[in-house]
């Protein structure tokens, strides 16, 4: 699948290419940012069922973590997470190293202030008005010129590849520009720039972008690298990559608005972003098609392998967020629908459900070839995947039933505290789906934990066996 | 081309991106142009004036403390509580998105699903072309009901009750408490709760159909029962269910 040297002599060692370190890094740091999003969705949950340990205290107010809830799950858990990998798979996939890996582990340390800049600021209540760009405006610029580095950093190898590209790299050659100037846009135009009603047409694009133009690439096109190396074949037709990345770039840019729908925003760019979204849903269809034509003859894998299964699971729930998402757009549905649980269900199923579920799949494949040894438990590496599949299938579940409910109870003009009334129980599922998610996720945290012991272990008995050969494993 | 660097680089990357800001984002903003942004200043208006004199009356500890005495009569006094009032919708807005109130209450009225019934009239672009909108604050999720039509409905002590702690009010209320907006007691709203209660009371207060529970002139509400203590509690004792 690469397009460089051909005799395994002239590759460039593994050692040379990818800094190791600095995945594991990343990885780790992704997981820990994933535990404290985590909490603060718990916390907004509690207060939703109206059991809050923490009322009264100003940094944890419920509001301010909602917004660290999904700020850490993006900038902190997808984000970072996707950073380990990109160090991983663009010098492999180019043989290349990236620029310079000074420059890397700036970047790893600028992204970490970021981050944390961010929930501290959100904790003293300086959020952005701007929904998923509540990072304090004073940390935009920064996250702004880290986003530039990171595109210069990994273009640089990919300058290096002569002639057509594998899949993979459309998907992050695009998805380097796309952040970088999604971000400028979100973040600097509504809020310096334009105002009201336009500012609202930009905000939609923002949030859609930073699914679709942002993590969306990222994720296919790790997909589009890990599934043919561990099912050992080629993808199934290339033709319907092609298909799937075009669509895709044409399409999804253009559908910002429909976050915003029955707004003052003008109807007829309203009717465009829900056609151009209804698109997006048969481009989607093709790129799963493509994928589960892969996988026939190969099903066994989704029980041996484990991170094969992550990524297949990770797909059908892409397939349903997105058929979900053709429905929903439609003006009948958003009457009844939006602002209700149901788009916090989406949410949830496209973000744990698909991205997510794709990230700790990779991680899964990554930290034995990082350790250099095998899980320390098949059981613990079971446990994680159902809890969590169960969970995130019970969530959205539950939030999508309960928010036409919801739409139905507030056509109808019920009194507001009879829909809170009826919705409580349902808040309440929520959470106990969300505890099976986060044990899963404490499993995976302990598994490292122990792995890693595993690992350190066995380096030290094969020193003392064998002094000489301990720095050379590849 | 579709497959080589500079094609995914130019194309997708730099023109789809660039034809889907133009459609969708210059588009608007061109149709929008003849209507400049307002700014905090030039939104005061009599009805949000009102509250703020309202503020004063009601907790004068807190208001002199947060703003300052108030001067006497005069075009001082006039320009001075317009100022104030204009300082505190700024300092209101950044508590309202600094507590992520935006994230459970909307701004803005769809014109289906009866929505003009529960809360009043459909939203229009010319409501949000102001300071106080930018970023705009539409909201995607309503835990809470819409607040754009909010300003006029409940009273400056409602508010601060309720901010301090909703379930006194609306027994069941999933809303946090925000103790923090005042010295202890709901009696006491400090600069920031001032703020933000006059910030509530602004939303929807430019509308001809702002409501009338108080008003400087008696309210045409007022019942000919002189007993009944004041129309704004006959109004509002629904208890919560706008
Ligand atoms: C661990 C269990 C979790 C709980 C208890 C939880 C709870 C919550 C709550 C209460 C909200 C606010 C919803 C509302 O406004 O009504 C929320 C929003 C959100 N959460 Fe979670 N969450 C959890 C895990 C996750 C994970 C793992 C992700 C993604 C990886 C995630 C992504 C989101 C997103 C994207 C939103 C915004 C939804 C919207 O604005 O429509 N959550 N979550
Ligand atoms: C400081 C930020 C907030 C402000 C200024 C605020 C303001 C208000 C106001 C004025 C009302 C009364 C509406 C009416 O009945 O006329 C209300 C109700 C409500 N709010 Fe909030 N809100 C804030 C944060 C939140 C948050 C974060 C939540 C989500 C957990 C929430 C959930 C609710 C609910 C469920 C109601 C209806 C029940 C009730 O009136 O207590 N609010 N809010």
């Amino acid at each position: 699948m690469q397009t460089q040297p051909t005799t395994t002599a002239d590759l460039p060692r593994h050692s040379d290419l990818v800094e190791e370190r600095l995945v594991r890094w990343y990885l780790i740091a992704a997981c820990v940012y994933l535990t404290i999003a985590m909490l603060g969705g718990f916390l907004m949950g509690f207060q939703m069922i109206r059991y809050n340990p923490l009322a009264g205290i100003e940094i944890f107010s419920p509001g301010r973590w909602r917004m660290i809830h999904t700020n850490g799950v993006a900038y902190g858990f997808i984000a970072t997470a996707f950073l380990g990998v990109l160090h991983w798979v663009v010098p492999r996939i180019t043989l290349h190293p990236v620029l310079d890996h000074r420059l890397s582990y700036f970047i790893f340390f600028a992204w970490q202030v970021v981050i944390l800049g961010t929930v501290v600021g959100i904790m003293l209540g300086e959020a952005q008005g701007l929904e998923w760009g509540e990072t304090p405006v004073w940390i935009d610029p920064l996250a702004q010129v880290g986003l530039g580095l990171v595109a210069i950093n990994f273009m640089a190898p990919i300058r290096h590849v002569k002639g057509p590209m594998y899949v993979t790299l459309w998907y992050f050659t695009a998805a380097f520009i796309w952040t970088f100037l999604t971000y400028a846009m979100g973040n600097f135009i509504p809020q310096y720039f334009v105002t009201g009603t336009s500012a609202g047409a930009i905000g939609g694009m923002f949030i859609h972008d930073l699914v679709g133009l942002f993590v969306t690439p990222l994720g296919w096109g790790a997909m589009y690298y890990f599934v043919p190396i561990l099912l050992k074949k080629p993808i199934w037709s290339h033709g319907l990559s092609l298909v799937g990345f075009w669509g895709l770039a044409f399409f999804y840019p253009l559908t910002g608005i429909h976050h915003f729908l029955y707004t003052p925003i003008p109807m007829f760019l309203q009717y465009g972003a829900v056609l151009s979204t209804i698109a997006v849903e048969m481009v989607v269809t093709t790129v799963i098609v493509n994928f589960f034509a892969t996988i026939r003859g190969s099903t066994g894998a989704l029980r041996e392998n484990i991170p094969i299964r992550w990524f297949y699971t990770g797909m059908v729930f892409y397939f349903l967020t997105c058929l979900q998402c053709a429905f929903q757009t439609t003006l009948t549905f958003q009457a009844l629908i939006h602002f209700s649980d149901w788009v916090v269900g989406h949410a949830h199923m496209v973000m744990y459900g698909v991205f997510s579920q794709w990230l700790i799949g990779m991680m899964l494949y990554l930290f034995p070839r990082l350790w250099r040894t095998d899980w320390y438990s098949r059981r613990l590496l079971e446990w994680q995947y159902w809890l969590s599949a169960v969970g995130i299938a019970i969530m959205s579940a539950d939030l999508i039933i309960l928010g036409v409910f919801q739409g139905y109870m507030w056509a109808s003009l019920a009194p507001w505290s009879d829909v809170i009334q009826f919705s409580i129980p349902w808040w309440a599922l929520r959470i106990v789906s969300g505890v099976m998610i986060f044990a899963s996720h404490m499993i995976f945290m302990t598994h490292m934990l122990l792995t890693w012991m595993k690992a350190v272990a066995e380096r030290k008995q094969e020193a003392a066996s064998n002094p000489s050969t301990v720095a050379q494993t590849v | 081309m579709l497959e080589k660097r500079s094609g995914v680089f130019f194309i997708a990357g730099l023109f789809f991106f660039g034809l889907a800001f133009v459609s969708q984002a210059v588009v608007p903003i061109l149709m929008y142009r003849d209507q400049p942004e307002k700014t905090a200043e030039q939104l005061v208006n009599p009805n949000v004036r009102f509250q703020m004199e309202d503020l004063a009356k009601r907790f004068p500890e807190s208001f002199k403390e947060a703003f300052g005495e108030i001067p006497a009569v005069g075009p001082e006094r006039e320009a001075w509580l317009n100022q104030r009032c204009a300082d505190a919708l700024r300092i209101g807005r950044k508590a309202y998105t600094g507590e992520a109130c935006w994230h459970c209450h909307s701004q803005f009225v769809r014109p289906v699903s009866n929505e003009d019934r529960r809360w009043g009239p459909v939203a229009k672009a010319e409501e949000y072309q102001n300071e106080l909108q930018r970023p705009v604050l539409f909201g995607t999720r309503r835990v809470g009901p819409d607040l754009s039509r909010e300003g006029g409905r409940r009273s400056n002590d409602w508010h601060a009750v309720h901010l301090f702690k909703p379930n006194s009010l609306i027994s069941g209320s999933p809303m946090p408490a925000y103790p923090w907006y005042f010295e202890g007691s709901p009696d006491k709203p400090n600069k920031r709760g001032l703020s933000l209660i006059l910030y509530v009371q602004w939303l929807g207060s430019w509308l001809e159909s702002y409501p009338y529970y108080e008003d400087y002139k008696a309210s045409p509400l007022r019942s000919p029962d002189a007993r009944r203590p004041s129309p704004a509690i006959a109004v509002t004792s629904e208890g919560g269910k706008p």
